[in-house]
């Protein structure tokens, strides 16, 4: 790879991530539309845990990845410390692939 | 700057340096692959300073050493990456104002950050959550990648270690909360669903763009208070 593909992808990253900062504040936008804005940015998140967690690349990740997710979910409802969230996550998952479960 | 340090309890900062734990294994991986493909030691290290979002740059790499078109690798990332601009809508006053804050700052935007800052209550710690988690994650992600590059393939499978699951688990720690205010937690599920349902037909990062469709579930309030 080059350097011009990189660049390219940079460039337009951060034009991605600048542009929606600089847009929020030259727009005055009345309160629903923040209001939207904060709900679409919620959704976004939302859907990348619902993918992150139940599919690898186009298919199904296999049970182990949502059961770890899922254990980190219920700890965090719970209001557990993120750090037991995050241990207890990867921790299931890696005993479900050490058991033998995809 | 300073005040970030001051805001910030004990329990966010453990939440952080967990993820970014995290992010320089993943780092290294992404490293590791890298140069295992063929490509050089710098390609890793200046796609991560530069572009700064793990998933566009595992796709581009893998489209590369199959052999693939750098065009569609780009344009791949590319539309990955497109979410970054609904969410600096949704945050962009987190950041800061004037432009050198904006100018770094933005670049400091990604899914963590954003969703670190959105579980915040008030906005100086939103703004010191903002910061602390995009820094410590640039800092960890590359430190990570320049480790893997060097070290070839010592984590050759995060996977292994349940790694993947700490992302998805992080985001859903930090999304619960807002799940429960009202008129959320049905856009948010109906765009997960869009998201999920369209994800074995279509190229990556669209599925979670679509997932935007969510918002039709979102209740009329001003409407019903001006009937």
């Amino acid at each position: 790879m080059t350097i011009l593909p990189i660049l390219v992808l940079a460039l337009g990253t951060y034009a991605f991530r600048l542009g929606g900062t600089l847009l929020r504040d030259r727009v005055t936008m009345p309160d629903r539309v923040r209001e939207l804005l904060s709900t679409g940015a919620l959704v976004l998140l939302v859907a990348l845990v619902a993918t992150s967690s139940l599919t690898k690349g186009q298919s199904f990740a296999g049970w182990s990845l949502p059961a770890g997710v899922l254990v980190g979910g219920v700890l965090a409802w719970r209001k557990a410390p993120f750090v037991v969230v995050v241990i207890a996550a990867a921790t299931t998952t890696a005993l479900l692939r050490l058991a033998g479960v995809a | 700057m300073r005040s970030i340090w001051r805001t910030l309890d004990a329990e966010l900062w453990r939440g952080v340096l967990a993820i970014a734990v995290a992010a320089a294994v993943n780092g290294a991986s992404f490293g590791a692959i890298a140069v295992a493909a063929g490509l050089a030691l710098w390609v890793p290290v200046v796609m991560s300073v530069l572009i700064f979002a793990g998933g566009s740059q595992y796709l581009a790499v893998g489209v590369v050493a199959i052999g693939g078109n750098p065009i569609a690798a780009v344009l791949g990332g590319l539309v990955l990456n497109a979410r970054h601009l609904p969410f600096g809508l949704a945050v962009g006053d987190v950041i800061g104002r004037g432009l050198p804050a904006r100018l770094v700052g933005s670049h400091l935007l990604v899914d963590e950050s954003v969703a670190f800052a959105m579980a915040q209550r008030d906005p100086v710690r939103a703004r010191a959550a903002y910061w602390a988690c995009g820094a410590s994650l640039f800092v960890a992600w590359n430190v990570g990648v320049l480790a893997g590059a060097l070290a070839g393939t010592l984590v050759s499978d995060p996977n292994a270690l349940g790694l993947d699951a700490v992302f998805p688990a992080v985001m859903l720690a930090l999304v619960l909360p807002a799940l429960k205010e009202a008129g959320k937690a049905r856009p948010a599920l109906l765009g997960a669903a869009v998201a999920l349902a369209t994800t074995p037909f279509l190229p990556a990062g669209v599925p979670v763009l679509l997932a935007l469709v969510g918002l039709v579930a979102v209740p009329r309030r001003r409407e019903e208070v001006v009937a």
